[in-house]
């Protein structure tokens, strides 16, 4: 029988609960992908997407943690909540991890600049390729030079989201 | 770092099957996903019922935000007013007393207006305000421009009926769930909206940008007739919209396109007014050749 006030201490041998194994970088990009919920009515493109973020530091960070096709449900919760066409993210984001598998699969030596990289490519080509579905479905003319600010800022963003995450990761795998 | 080892399953048969497997259903749903987007490209509204699930869990948390920072946003204008509050009280003061004057003068034009209205029979029902709501959050990643409302269908809004403010036209609802309704708002680059100069009667087509401004175009040949500081109003052409809401204030002119503003800033409005979709009424409608009313469709919510 353990002390009840030793449960949330770390100690050697005991296994974090399969929830928060699991769940915890699930809900994370969730959370991520509900920051468009914020009482902010913007007039152009400006908050970087942070579900995104989120999901390519995961993906960098664990690379066995998630399979290609985690694209699909994260993908479709933020096409829910992003204003953008549903399947659009759906689409973009499984491509995505699809090309980042295929990277990583030649790649032999990776650190994180590499890492950076790869995400700043992903990051490039969701966001043209949702800039292009938004156009096609009704969109009008959308200037590719409309979401370069957000586009820039966002690979800006990605060591300081990678970090957090490894912070969440680290109480993650804490027993 | 090295490689990680996880992704050659080596001999193991069951570990090749899986992660052949997940592929599978990865590249399946990416089609999936694409087979989605396409058909938005026929019906932007079609699939939009799955937001109804986010849209209604997310409703009080950014209602509730809302209510909080709608004081803290004006800030800036509060301090802003504290610059030269000398000189420009006196400004203001003396704008007040003539504009006295003008308001009497317009108090007078309406009601011969109404006189006169009254001679032509022309019946004027002015039950186009159906609510008052407030704008509670937007699509602030995406490229298009969408704002969340909070009230739906359950309230009484419906598809393409127009969305204002005091100060002016903010757009018009795109599609509805129970509680909520998704804006087009006015600066979406699909948002076409059939504009006048309200000191004459210049026509012009008013198209977002897509970054706040708006790109217009008048509909008469040859040079641009706009210069800066030119108010446009709605014209009503088309229906949907009300004619004579302010709509935006021209600010650069280059060329064939004038750039505008829109007078209202739809993070600034406390709440905004929903309306029903104005139809165009021919004056004094003959009972024997039911005069055709154009647009004014509450499912056109598609713009080219």
């Amino acid at each position: 029988m353990i002390d009840r006030h030793l449960y949330h201490v770390p100690r050697l041998g005991r296994n974090p609960s399969r929830f928060r194994l699991a769940g915890i970088p699930v809900i994370t990009v969730m959370l991520g992908s509900t920051v468009t919920a914020l009482p902010l009515i913007a007039q152009s493109p400006v908050m970087p997407p942070f579900g995104l973020l989120i999901l390519l530091s995961w993906r960098l960070l664990r690379p066995e943690l998630w399979r290609a096709w985690i694209g699909l449900p994260l993908g479709l919760f933020d096409d829910m909540l992003s204003g953008q066409p549903i399947g659009s993210a759906m689409f973009l984001w499984t491509v995505m991890l699809m090309g980042v598998d295929a990277i990583e699969h030649r790649m032999i030596w990776r650190s994180y600049r590499q890492d950076w990289l790869i995400a700043g490519f992903a990051i490039i080509f969701c966001m043209a390729g949702g800039l292009f579905f938004a156009r096609i479905t009704g969109g009008g003319d959308v200037r590719f030079l409309l979401v370069a600010p957000q586009m820039f800022w966002t690979i800006l963003l990605f060591p300081l989201v990678v970090r957090q995450c490894a912070r969440i990761d680290r109480w993650r795998v804490m027993a | 770092m090295a490689r990680p080892p996880s992704r050659r399953p080596g001999h193991n048969r069951k570990a090749q099957y899986s992660l052949f497997a997940s592929y599978v259903v990865a590249v399946t749903g990416a089609a999936i996903g694409l087979l989605l987007v396409i058909v938005a490209i026929f019906d932007p509204t079609g699939f939009a019922g799955i937001r109804a699930v986010t849209a209604e869990v997310t409703r009080p948390v950014s209602a509730g935000l809302k209510n909080m920072v709608s004081g803290v946003s004006s800030v800036d204008e509060v301090l802003a007013a504290y610059w030269r509050a000398g000189s420009q009280n006196v400004a203001l003061r003396r704008q007040v007393e003539a504009d006295r004057n003008r308001i009497i003068e317009a108090k007078a034009v309406a009601q011969e207006n109404a006189r006169l209205k009254k001679l032509l029979k022309l019946v004027d029902e002015d039950a186009s305000q159906l609510l008052t709501a407030r704008l509670i959050s937007s699509s602030s990643s995406s490229a298009r421009r969408f704002a969340r409302l909070n009230a739906g269908r359950w309230q009484g809004v419906l598809p393409g009926m127009p969305v204002r403010a005091t100060e002016g036209l903010i757009g018009r609802v795109h599609s509805t769930t129970p509680n909520t309704s998704d804006v087009l708002l006015l600066t979406d680059t699909g948002s076409i909206v059939p504009v006048r100069r309200a000191s004459d009667n210049i026509p012009a087509i008013s198209t977002g940008a897509g970054d706040g401004s708006l790109e217009i175009r008048a509909l008469s040949a040859g040079r641009n007739p706009f210069k800066p500081g030119d108010l446009l109003v709605t014209s009503g052409i088309g229906g949907i919209y009300q004619p004579n809401i302010p709509v935006a204030v021209i600010v650069r002119v280059q060329g064939e396109i004038a750039w505008g503003f829109p007078l209202a800033n739809p993070s600034r409005v406390d709440a905004v007014v929903v309306e029903r979709a104005y139809e165009q009424v021919v004056t004094r409608p003959d009972p024997a050749a039911p005069a055709p009313t154009q647009g004014a469709e509450p499912g056109n919510a598609a713009t080219p």
